[in-house]
């Protein structure tokens, strides 16, 4: 019997670049094939031909035996190919069922079956085993929530084989395990699924194969149990990966950023952040671990301004920084790599150029009085994409077009390029591919070793176990406990970070 | 939400109350006031359907001003022309959608701006109205009145809903059949989601740019019904800028009504009582103030309705975005 998706030797080639180079795979019924790639490594495109989105100029493309026409993406899901987008397709203000049934709706007589649209949710829930409540309003459930009603828009139609796009990338931890059981559920049940994502753990976790792409071209296809972490990095990015990171020893001075008694609260006005104290010194990289949602936002938050504190003082070389407004608190020397980039850390229809001057487009050189510099933007641009490797075609192309690995390089070669003595680093890495994380982590060891103190918060425990000095786990709004990094034990910081603390 | 209900509730009874107090005092006079505050409302009430279905699908039209006037120009002079009601209608309803299906040429395909869009609809109107009016003019015959049989007889309720011109009947009806067909029908289902996430419902295989067409042009249609009601059922006559800033009046009562045909129509009709009652003040001389005062009434209620309601209100979130699939 053929296989369920057969991809041969398919091309395409974009302005300046091949995108995809002489590309072929097949996917099998019940089976999980990851697609491994480094952002800009052809993964979308080539899934995006499958799904007839676009047309690749050479190559076949069989879904069951049957070459598909190249981009008729109603005729591919007509043959049983789902996908789920990476940004979720979803009215927000409707309930889960009508957005589920959107597009193919019960009906009885010339009016919408609401009834019915229910009652086939929840038949589909259940079959699957994606629990759902039909009548939820899709604004108030949680991303992973959502991910899994998105999931069922794409069961409902009957598919055989589903893409899905990155779909861990917005994903918390335990929401990530969560999906990976959906994962193998679905292909327990016989549906074929190709997985893009650059999470090496997630692969290792679920594929039954690994595709690895790396300049358009297929370099790998492997199994987790014949490869390793390692190994599949090298594969993807040309050359070895340092996944753990090489730092010297941290050489530890002053105080300069003192948290006392800080106590923040939440957008409903709940206790989010309970009594935290917490010093972090010049020269050493203090990482704040914990599962999200445990009050760190709001630390972060409180500490850079942006949240007013209930009570509690944070000093800055020791200076208290009560009240004061963002722009103060940077001024007073914190730099900040925020946790959401698209929302606080840049103005994505904005250029680079003005990115990289966001919070100093007004001060010398800048700036002559109330007159922009433009020449020294320029120069700064110019110096500051070399310097950090910002892979654009011109420094005046928006920031919103870049991918979130250089989005997140502006950022941090905005916030590093000034004078600071604090780093407070919120998710610096996420979602984003690994030769930009190990960049970014070069970053913040370099800035620690030039005397800052670095305020590391994390959802990633390796990320945070491999950079950090310190660790401060976080649960319930109290730091429970700070820990020496070399020589911490995962399992009891696990253990802490689940509040099981005694 | 059931908090919202007994609120809403509450106030249905108190105004209950009130025209039952005022109908115990003087019957004659409370059902004439009612009477002519349907009247009044009722355009206001259309215009705000052609914002409603315009907006549901995402497409903001500020050219219902502009589509009304026109349509009122061409029922009244069609009509008067060739003599016959019916065929004025017919033109109005025709203009109408044209004025709309040039609203969605501009802002679905052309993807421009949708206020200058709208704009254009009602500069163009204006233009063309004052341009081709001509005086001496007259229609016909009066848009007859229907008096419904035995529901007419009804102390109160007969001579206020049931003695009207056609127009007006269909007005009432059409507004609780849109009232359904968007929150109870396929076709609502996916007017509500093109307006609020055109990309899900695109995924979903719905085309949002022949839902927004088919829309914007079917609202056309209703803001020509809505012209030919002012110009051939309500006055029986036309003049440069008959609408008088009705269209702009209408938006305001889409939002005071949170884009839901029902609260509009309710808003609408809040709205005419205000101006009927004002005419009968007027009438009895109860109070005298110029008539200038009387006319900015709509004005000013529009800025205090904006004031007090919009900042709570959440529109369609993808209302005035032109929809362009992902780059593939």
């Amino acid at each position: 019997m053929a296989p369920l998706l057969e991809v041969i030797g398919v091309s395409k080639q974009y302005p300046g670049v091949l995108a995809n180079d002489d590309i072929s795979l097949t996917v099998d019924s019940g089976e999980v094939v990851a697609l491994l790639g480094e952002n800009g490594a052809g993964k979308s495109t080539l899934v995006k031909a499958v799904f007839g989105l676009l047309r690749p100029d050479a190559g076949e493309i069989r879904i069951k035996g049957e070459p598909i026409v190249f981009g008729d993406t109603n005729a591919v899901i007509g043959r049983g190919v789902g996908m789920v987008h990476q940004h979720f397709q979803l009215v927000p203000v409707m309930s889960v069922a009508e957005n589920i049934v959107l597009g193919d709706e019960p009906r009885r007589g010339g009016l919408l079956n609401m009834k019915k649209a229910r009652a086939e949710v929840r038949a589909l829930s259940e079959r699957y085993g994606l629990a759902v409540d039909p009548a939820a309003m899709v604004e108030d459930l949680p991303v992973g929530m959502q991910q899994r009603i998105e999931i069922l828009k794409a069961l409902r139609k009957e598919v055989d084989l589903l893409i899905l796009d990155e779909p861990t990338a917005v994903l918390t931890p335990q929401e990530i395990d969560e999906f990976l059981n959906v994962v193998r559920v679905l292909a327990s049940q016989g549906v074929g699924i190709v997985l893009i994502t650059h999470k090496l753990r997630e692969v290792m976790a679920v594929a039954d194969r690994v595709v690895v792409l790396r300049g358009g071209k297929v370099v790998g296809i492997t199994t987790p149990k014949e490869s390793n972490e390692e190994g599949l990095a090298q594969l993807m990015v040309g050359r070895s990966v340092v996944l753990r990171v090489n730092k010297g020893d941290a050489h530890p001075g002053k105080p300069v950023l003192t948290i006392k008694g800080l106590e923040v609260r939440d957008d409903r006005k709940l206790k989010a952040v309970d009594g935290v104290n917490l010093e972090v010194l010049s020269g050493e990289i203090v990482g704040v671990a914990g599962v999200e949602g445990n009050g760190q936002r709001e630390l972060v938050e409180a500490i850079c301004g942006m949240r007013p504190r209930a009570a509690g003082e944070v000093l800055v070389g020791g200076v208290p920084t009560e009240n004061m407004h963002p722009h103060a608190v940077h001024l007073s020397g914190i730099s900040h790599i925020p946790e959401d980039r698209e929302k606080h850390g840049l103005v994505s229809s904005y250029s680079i150029a003005d990115n990289l001057v966001l919070n100093q487009f007004d001060q010398e050189p800048f700036a002559r009085g109330w007159i922009r510099n433009a020449g020294e933007i320029t120069k700064n641009a110019h110096v500051l994409v070399k310097q950090f490797d910002i892979r654009t075609p011109s420094i005046k192309a928006t920031a919103g077009t870049l991918s979130g690995g250089n989005m997140q390089k502006v950022i941090v070669a905005r916030e590093l390029s000034q004078d600071f003595h604090v780093l407070v680093a919120a998710q610096p890495t996420r979602g984003i591919d690994v030769g930009s994380i190990e960049f970014i982590h070069k970053q913040l060891i370099a800035a620690r070793d030039r005397g800052a103190g670095v305020l590391l918060v994390s959802a990633e425990l390796d990320e945070i176990l491999s950079l950090s000095d310190r660790v401060a786990v976080m649960s319930g709004g109290k730091i429970v406990a700070v820990l020496d990094a070399t020589g911490a034990d995962r399992a009891y910081i696990g253990r802490l970070m689940a509040g099981l603390h005694d | 939400m059931s908090q919202l209900k007994s609120k809403r509730n509450y106030l249905l009874i108190a105004v209950a109350a009130v025209f039952a107090y005022f109908y115990h005092k003087d019957g004659a006079v409370t059902t004439s006031v009612v009477s002519t505050a349907i009247s009044f409302g009722l355009p206001l009430a259309l215009a705000a359907m052609v914002g409603i279905m315009c907006e549901r699908t995402g497409i903001v039209n500020i050219g219902i001003e502009g589509t009304m006037l026109i349509s009122a120009f061409a029922a009244f002079f069609v009509a008067s022309t060739v003599k016959s009601i019916i065929i004025g209608l017919i033109a109005a309803i025709v203009v109408g959608m044209l004025a709309g299906f040039l609203l969605a040429l501009m802002a679905v395909s052309w993807r421009m701006d949708q206020i200058i869009a709208g704009t254009i609809i009602n500069i163009l109107a204006t233009g063309l109205t004052s341009f081709l009016f001509k005086q001496g003019h007259t229609l016909p015959s009066a848009m007859p009145e229907i008096d419904i049989p035995v529901l007419q007889n009804i102390p109160f309720f007969g001579p206020v809903l049931f003695m009207h011109g056609p127009i007006t009947y269909f007005g009432l009806i059409f507004i609780v059949f849109l009232w359904v067909a968007l929150f109870h029908t396929v076709w609502g289902l996916r007017t509500r989601a093109v307006g609020e996430h055109p990309g899900s419902a695109d995924t979903a295989g719905v085309s949002v740019l022949r839902l927004r067409y088919l829309n914007v042009t079917l609202a056309g249609a209703v803001g020509g019904i809505a012209g030919a009601f002012l110009s051939l059922e309500l006055v029986g006559s036309f003049e440069r800028g008959f609408t008088a800033g009705k269209g702009f009046t209408a938006l305001a009562l889409m939002i005071f009504g949170r884009w839901n045909p029902l609260g509009a129509l309710a808003a609408a009709m809040f709205f005419g009582i205000a101006q009927a009652v004002t005419n009968q003040l007027m009438i009895d001389q109860v109070v005298n103030i110029p008539q200038q005062f009387v006319n900015m009434l709509p004005y000013v209620m529009t800025i205090l309705v904006l004031a007090f309601a919009a900042g709570k209100v959440r529109p369609p979130a993808a209302e005035g975005q032109p929809y362009e699939k992902e780059q593939a």
